[in-house]
């Protein structure tokens, strides 16, 4: 560990800046992910457990385009379509029915989603680890030691300028104002006139395209499996109750803080604590927060 | 309102009670006798469960064709009843009572990997029930003294352990000093991949190798940058990695990405994790031990030569193009079991066990002959490197080495 | 109790001895349906009576297995020789190492997690709701990724347990005696905690704890001993059901959080949480539902209990014993006011 320390700020500092720049990388494509379970979290109450299998659905909607000849660039539109319309049957046929129960309804019905979809995707791609080469090149910075993969930077502008889209149609377009005022007070904005009903499926629908946009950048940064899904879903969890509900710059802060914790703790703990630092950063901002509530008296809700 | 509900509760419960009062399937049923196996159909092994399971349904069907299995006069025909054990030790001990007990299987083909064999061994062990296992080779499982546990496949320790010590020789050739190179490498944690490490730590202290790196990778993950970034600022001249197929892909796309230079790359279950097709560029050069190679100089009556094997399973799985030795191995598990009913002329558990301890015969796969403790210790481990227009050559001395590596990334 | 609740646990009692001895190749598969009965009932404690919605009670399930492993292995041998990675030396218990080192074990799985849950209690008790969900998830993943990187217990290699040394047709009966033994104990508990104070005080912390706090109810003590019982009985079956298996390991099976941690969840909302039999029925419902769909539809046994899952989530949402406590609400011992029933069907 010691020697891990030395050789990150004595022998090669020049690592930081791979690190640094892998965590915001990683975070980038979290911070999507995140972003939508934070909207469906705090619009509809859905804690929605397929996350992580609707990326992993939307990368292998990516990867049969991409046997088909289309570049995963050009594929997002068309992912994003496909999971928009998967999303809104899901909620129609699912959803709708448990929305207004408490939160355990929803996340066990999302849950079992999660085995179906997982094992559906197995039964039809099998579960051999599949990947996408975008072609794009690599750049190399200082003297070889530093790669930055195009593809990475490519995802990460396809993120920043999809969650500026998003964070625009929330404030400015119509439905956007119709979804926040739901978020505040679904009854107050039932009888002004809002139909509810269609909001909520709109974001769920909405969250559903996110995550497979995401899920076409994971497929050209990182590897497809059946059962990668609940990786996702795991963290985007953490990142979404460490930020705090309703948080939407705090989730895009934590996924950065998830990026790099990570790869810190690979480089000076090992490998072998990568997953266990992203559950104990939940767990140490749940802490923190609590010791912040109770000088107030309050507990973390 | 309340009959549909009831209908359905009503449904769920007489589905239940059938499943409960499922009638026992005798191991011998008319002419067919029926091997039981837990194998990894979904979770993290299920890539190499499905290679495993194929190389035996095509085992089993090509023994079929050739007239079967001959017991005291009469021709039996072999079948395999299969549950998926999830990837979890704890659902494969549970299924091999199961087919024990319940099905009545009387005779076991091993699950894929060490850590699934290791919960499966011990309960066919004290059941008296012989089991050939085709996929777990970790050196553990041969010094709980089992009896009824055979291996047709070599013990972990030959994966990447010799690949130093070819390593060592060619340095010497080429006038360098061997013990002046540092390894760095990263091993899944689970019980195979550590059984490998262990056999590379002795043999580096043995020649006097230094290793810089040692990352143990969680199964689940899915990003090794971190350790290649250690790695690219340490520059050791030896990169290990083990970690099943997704463990292999994950360090070709990223040994791609970073394009690390290491003059050595040795990695295990290439051909299971189509390396050589998916990620050309990182596959050049690379070394990959293997229990068997398609070419190899052996043969036997029911698949012919190796060639011959390799030839016909890929007529009916069309998308391999190399065949990875966990479903040769899995054909030749079969093959065993044959061989020893076949020699016991009897289906006595106890018989058949002999017989399969007294095993001796050449297959396709390579010579099999058990040692006192299970594992195959008439064939030898391979090791091949992987050239620039993807093709495997073996690699017998170190001669046939290219050293060091060059990638064009 | 009455006459009805007799006979109920007299056919309890009966199937549950008579079982084994009339399907004895079942034994194993209905051992496991007691471990899930103990996993979905001590759940209940927490989860559907006081509204803490725990998603890492499996933590117990875990720190019981690995507790028990170590005081059962190094009782009598080096633990870190035992558990090297090429198996240096094969160990041989006699009957009496095993015996002795297996109800060690368990009663020390049973006290170390009650310790273990007095200490996390301090910490996740402050969270409420999805906090509270997702903190004690993260507990039980933090959990199963520490112990794989603890070498002396083997790390993510695992252990191999000292096997049965008995005749083998003797295992599986004997562990299903522990576990049935274990799953009456804990529904005794149970049944008893919630005759008492405590059941009011739960029931009133789930309903407004705010409001329970304020009228002097040690919430905090209240939640700390429901949960220090779940962990109690969690801890013991953890380490019977590594017995059983033989072979642990820190992810798969000590420490499964994305599969058993959540079952168990589901088998309690299944038959209805925050009754005293609906996590039972719910768990013995699950484990034959999934035993049935492995064996018949190999392949799609997934697809089957998602959907099944999904189908009872969706139309019964209370769960089995809430449906039948809202259809037949005389029977629960509950009186409805029907004006006010009347009311609410106008409104």
């Amino acid at each position: 560990m010691l020697d891990n320390l030395q050789l990150l700020f004595v022998y090669a500092p020049i690592m930081n800046v791979q690190m640094i720049l892998d965590g915001i990388f990683v975070g980038a494509v979290f911070a999507l992910i995140a972003y939508g379970l934070a909207l469906v979290w705090g619009v509809m109450n859905v804690k929605n457990i397929c996350q992580g299998d609707m990326v992993i659905m939307g990368g292998y909607i990516a990867f049969t385009l991409y046997q088909l000849g289309v570049h995963p660039i050009f594929a997002i539109p068309i992912v994003a379509a496909v999971m928009f319309i998967y999303g809104w049957i899901i909620y129609v046929m699912i959803i709708r029915r448990v929305i207004d129960n408490d939160m355990f309804v929803s996340l066990l019905a999302t849950f079992g989603l999660s085995l179906l979809m997982t094992q559906v995707m197995n039964l039809i791609y099998g579960p051999e680890v599949q990947t996408i080469d975008s072609h794009f090149p690599i750049a190399m910075m200082f003297d070889d030691f530093v790669t930055i993969p195009m593809v990475k930077i490519v995802s990460l502008a396809l993120a920043m300028l999809l969650a500026a889209a998003v964070v625009i149609f929330m404030k400015k377009s119509r439905m956007g104002q119709a979804i926040r005022a739901t978020a505040q007070d679904a009854r107050a904005a039932r009888v002004l006139g809002i139909n509810t009903d269609n909001i909520f499926a709109f974001t769920y629908s909405l969250n559903a395209a996110i995550c497979g946009v995401a899920g076409v950048l994971v497929s050209m940064i990182w590897v497809l499996q059946p059962f990668y899904g609940i990786i996702y879903t795991l963290r985007t969890f953490a990142i979404v109750t460490a930020a705090g509900l309703g948080n939407l710059p705090g989730v895009i802060s934590m996924s950065f803080v998830l990026g790099w914790v990570e790869q810190y703790a690979g480089i000076v703990a090992g490998a072998e604590w990568q997953v266990a630092a992203s559950v104990l950063m939940l767990l140490a901002v749940l802490m923190w927060r609590q010791v912040q509530m109770r000088r107030q008296r309050q507990v973390v809700r | 309102m309340f009959k549909k509900y009831s209908i359905a509760a009503g449904a769920v419960l007489a589905v239940g009670l059938a499943g409960i009062a499922a009638p026992a399937v005798a191991k011998v049923e008319g002419d067919t006798i029926i091997l039981g196996s837990a194998i990894s159909l979904s979770g993290k092994y299920s890539t190499n469960g499905l290679h495993t399971q194929r190389g035996y349904d095509f085992a089993v069907d090509r023994i079929n064709e050739k007239g079967g299995v001959k017991v005291g006069g009469k021709s039996y025909k072999l079948k395999v009843k299969y549950y998926d054990d999830e990837s979890t030790p704890a659902r494969a001990t549970q299924l091999a009572e199961r087919l024990i007990q319940q099905d009545g299987i009387e005779f076991m083909l091993g699950p894929y990997g060490t850590g699934l064999t290791k919960a499966v061994a011990p309960v066919t062990e004290k059941f008296g029930v012989p089991m050939v296992e085709a996929e777990g080779a970790s050196r553990s499982l041969f010094t709980q003294g089992y009896k009824y546990m055979f291996a047709v496949l070599s013990t972990s320790e030959y994966y990447l352990a010799p690949v130093l010590d070819i390593i060592a020789a060619k340095a010497k050739a080429e006038g360098k000093d061997p013990s002046k190179m540092r390894i760095g490498m990263a091993f899944e944690n689970d019980g195979f991949s550590l059984d490998v490490r262990a056999g590379v730590v002795d043999t580096a202290k043995k020649l006097g190798m230094k290793i810089v790196i040692d990352d143990k990778l969680p199964a689940d993950l899915s990003d090794m940058s971190a350790t290649l970034t250690k790695f690219k600022a340490l520059k050791p001249d030896i990169l290990l990695v083990s970690g099943h197929s997704k463990g292999a892909a994950t360090a070709a796309r990223q040994v791609e990405e970073m394009r690390i230079q290491a003059p050595v790359i040795a990695i295990t279950h290439c051909e299971a994790a189509k390396v050589h097709e998916k990620f050309p560029k990182f596959a050049n050069g690379v070394m990959c031990p293997t229990q068997w190679l398609s070419n190899l100089p052996k043969k036997d009556s029911y698949f012919g030569s190796a060639a011959d094997w390799n030839r016909d399973f890929k007529k009916i799985h069309t998308s391999y193009t190399e065949v990875p030795y966990q479903t040769a191995q899995a054909s030749a598990a079969v093959l065993v079991f044959k061989d020893a009913f076949e020699r016991a002329n009897t289906f006595d558990q106890k018989k058949v066990r002999d017989a399969l301890a007294a095993t001796d015969m050449e297959t396709f796969y390579g010579d099999i002959r058990f040692a006192p403790e299970g594992n195959n210790i008439a064939k030898p481990m391979f090791y091949r490197q992987i050239t620039a227009d993807g093709m495997y050559t073996p690699i017998i001395t170190q001669a046939d080495m290219t050293f060091p590596r060059k990638a064009n990334y | 109790m009455t006459r009805n609740q007799i006979l109920l646990y007299l056919v309890i009692a009966v199937s549950g001895v008579l079982g084994p001895i009339m399907f004895p190749n079942y034994t194993q598969q209905m051992a496991v349906m007691w471990v899930m009965v103990i996993m979905a009932s001590t759940w209940d404690i927490t989860g559907g009576q006081m509204g803490y919605n725990s998603l890492g009670n499996i933590t117990f399930f875990g720190v019981g297995m690995y507790v028990s492993a170590v005081i059962q292995v190094s009782m009598f041998y080096d633990i870190s020789l035992y558990t090297a990675s090429y198996g240096a030396i094969k160990p041989v218990f006699t009957d009496q190492q095993y015996f002795v080192g297996l109800f060690a074990g368990i009663l020390a799985a049973g006290v170390s997690c009650v310790i273990l849950a007095r200490l996390l209690g301090m910490v996740v008790f402050g969270l409420r709701g999805p906090y509270f969900a997702i903190g004690t998830l993260g507990v039980a993943i933090a959990a199963g990724q520490i112990a794989g990187t603890m070498d002396t217990i083997g790390g993510g290699a695992g252990i191999s347990m000292p096997f049965f040394p008995w005749d083998i047709q003797l295992r599986s009966a004997f562990f299903y005696i522990i576990c049935f033994t274990l799953a009456v104990a804990s529904h005794f508990t149970i049944r008893w905690l919630f005759s008492t104070q405590f059941g009011l005080a739960a029931n009133a912390i789930r309903d407004d704890e705010d409001k329970a706090e304020a009228m002097g109810i040690p919430t905090q003590k209240y939640k700390q001993f429901g949960w220090g019982i779940a962990a109690f009985y969690m801890g013991c079956i953890g380490a019977v059901f590594g017995n059983m298996v033989g072979y642990i390991e820190p992810v798969e099976v000590a420490f499964p959080a994305p599969t058993f941690g959540i079952f168990m969840v589901a088998m309690a909302l299944l038959g209805g949480k925050g009754t005293l039999w609906g996590p039972v029925l719910g768990a013995v419902l699950f484990h034959v539902v999934k035993e049935t769909t492995w064996t018949y539809l190999l392949g799609w046994q997934w697809v089957a209990l998602g959907f099944i899952l999904i189908v009872n989530i969706v139309y019964f949402q209370q769960g089995i014993m809430g449906w039948l406590q809202t259809k037949y609400p005389e029977k629960f011992g509950i009186i409805v006011d029907q004006s006010n029933v009347q009311a609410k069907e106008e409104a």
